[in-house]
């Protein structure tokens, strides 16, 4: 049932990014580019990804999950240094070729060497990512 | 066409969301890309590894699929410069995790439920990313 529920919630996520063209980089750039030719659709992507889940964090009140357990907790507003320094580094890679996680799945199968090289650092960079938490937490 | 592309987006958008409802209200995870691949890469998420890798599967299946079938084909139009694509994988990689999420998990989920964490991550990362872009224009003269 739970990876029935995974696949089911993988395959929209693949289909949703294929058609908004969101594994394409040229529309991510575009949209990061607000000093040029801005391109809205990113926007428009997730505004509209917004609704279905504000309406299901709506619906997570007094409900358990279909297969038990609890809802994810709401997080402390706490701005740490990893959240700030995270996003940062995040943002200047997605910046720099336009691919995040999800469309640098997404596009796997058509997305050639660059994407598979791609993939390939990223999930190096994953790897990495516990000591770079850590020297963050070392810091004064 | 260049006019409708926001409705493609805003139709992309809603089936995103609605894999996003399934994940939360199903199995009541957040649907991050970054978490769901990244506990498999450094073992924090080994106990529900079988949950992340088919939801992997079909993240890479189901486009693959839609294109065989509707002969429509996509295009990444990822740069050819191999330092860029290296550099930028390992950013996204590493900011991901230390972060704690991405476009799917602050962005989506985070601001959804109006996280104050999801919304200042999202700010700053396309920040960033926006520095970025003006960065690569104004040293390699275009994109």
């Amino acid at each position: 049932m739970r990876n029935m529920i995974a696949v089911l919630s993988g395959a929209l996520f693949g289909i949703g990014l294929y058609i908004a063209d969101m594994t394409n980089t040229v529309k991510v750039q575009g949209f990061l580019d607000f000093f040029g030719s801005w391109d809205p659709t990113l926007a428009f992507v997730m505004g509209g990804a917004i609704i279905p889940m504000a309406v299901a964090w709506a619906l997570t009140r007094n409900r358990k999950p279909l297969i038990g357990g609890e809802f994810p907790a709401r997080p402390e507003a706490k701005f740490d240094r990893r959240l700030i320094v995270g996003a940062i580094l995040f943002g200047m890679g997605w910046g720099l070729v336009g691919l995040c996680p999800g469309p640098a799945l997404a596009s796997l199968s058509y997305g050639g060497i660059g994407g598979l090289v791609f993939l390939v650092a990223m999930l190096s960079g994953m790897l990495i990512a516990p000591k770079v938490s850590a020297l963050l937490d070392s810091k004064p | 066409m260049i006019e409708v592309e926001w409705i493609w987006g805003l139709i992309g958008g809603l089936i995103i969301g609605c894999g996003g409802a399934v994940y939360l209200l199903g199995n009541g995870r957040i649907m991050g890309a970054s978490g769901i691949i990244g506990g498999l890469v450094d073992g924090t998420g080994r106990n529900a590894w079988v949950e992340r890798v088919s939801f992997i599967a079909a993240l890479v299946l189901a486009p693959a699929l839609l294109i065989y079938f509707s002969g429509r084909p996509a295009e990444t139009n990822l740069t050819d410069n191999w330092v860029l694509i290296v550099v930028a994988g390992l950013l996204v990689g590493v900011g991901t995790r230390v972060g704690n999420g991405c476009t799917s998990g602050h962005g989506v989920c985070g601001i959804s439920r109006l996280s104050p964490r999801g919304i200042v991550a999202t700010l700053v990362y396309i920040f960033a990313g926006a520095v970025m872009v003006v960065a690569l224009r104004s040293m390699m003269g275009g994109l």
